[in-house]
């Protein structure tokens, strides 16, 4: 009863800032609204018995990605008015196509069947014995850990394409360079010069 | 009702898959509206993933939630760095001027 009751509240959270994000009229209210679907998803997460997978949500979702949005929205310097404009002129299509996408999603969901050979390719432990994060673990690091390595070395191109799409190097700004400072020599530096007492160079 | 099951997570899932995907559609103008939309949808693809995993007790599914997760936090990373530089290159981010890179 009281599961229920989560349930529905986190789901209609999660749709309803869904809503939100494609309709509001400020992107920095989207990205907000899209942490609040991010955080009530997670909670969907907690209440299914996937806490990892929720906790990685909040982790990796609202703590790098919307932050990484609201930058970047912030920091452009964008007339968004301007960008709404033609938002009543593809309403109808858009309406036409989520309705046949729903449509077509609803009766996916409504009839399909598993087979029953293919229950228990990888039997989840007992969740009164092992938490879901042990369980996790121990399937990732054994069995996937090649794809698991892979995953961090998309996340290492991710960072150095964003890195090297991004950095300039502007004319103008006086930089220190470290190699210059160390090839210079006494030679053409340093000038000895003879002064005589009483006179001054 | 009371009784939460499967179906009531797939429904939830596919409304947020909907919503993303008409989010596309009603700011096709806007690419950061656009890319947020496709992270609606990769949510809605993970919630799937889990709710499949938890019901048919199949930790293999959670695993692929990971690396959805992964994949979409890289490409939110990069396609929020190109939007940075083409912002910097033609002062403005209006999809419909990036067809002009042809080829």
């Amino acid at each position: 009863m009281i599961q229920a009751l989560i349930f529905y509240v986190f789901a209609a959270i999660t749709i309803a800032s869904g809503v939100m994000v494609v309709s509001s009229r400020n992107p920095v209210h989207s990205v907000l609204f899209l942490i609040l679907a991010f955080f009530n998803a997670a909670g969907l997460f907690v209440l299914i018995g996937a806490e990892f997978i929720a906790m990685i949500l909040v982790v990796v979702y609202v703590g790098a990605v919307a932050v990484l949005f609201l930058f970047v929205v912030m920091m452009l310097d964008i007339n968004f008015v301007e960008l709404r404009q033609g938002f009543m002129k593809y309403l109808p299509i858009g309406l036409l196509i989520g309705v046949v996408i729903f449509a077509e999603l609803f009766f996916v969901v409504t009839s399909w069947v598993i087979a029953p050979d293919l229950i228990t390719a990888a039997p989840a432990p007992d969740p009164t014995a092992v938490t879901n994060t042990h369980a996790l673990g121990a399937l990732l690091y054994t069995r996937y850990v090649y794809l698991f390595q892979s995953a961090g070395l998309i996340l290492l191109i991710a960072m150095i394409g964003a890195i090297v799409l991004t950095l300039r190097s502007r004319p103008g700004v006086k930089r220190q360079r470290i190699s210059a400072q160390l090839s210079r020599t006494t030679e053409e530096t340093v000038e000895v010069v003879k002064v005589q007492s009483g006179e001054g160079v | 009702m009371l009784e939460i099951g499967l179906a009531h997570y797939l429904t939830v899932a596919a409304v947020l898959f909907t919503l993303g995907m008409f989010g596309i559609f009603l700011n096709r103008k806007n690419v950061i509206i656009i890319m947020m939309s496709i992270e609606l949808m990769l949510l809605a693809v993970n919630i799937n993933l889990v709710t499949f995993s938890v019901f048919l007790n199949d930790l293999v599914g959670q695993i692929f939630a990971l690396f959805v997760l992964t994949v979409a936090a890289a490409e939110a990373a990069i396609g929020l760095a190109i939007l940075v530089v083409y912002f910097r290159n033609r002062g403005s981010i209006a999809v419909e001027d990036i067809n002009l890179m042809k080829g």
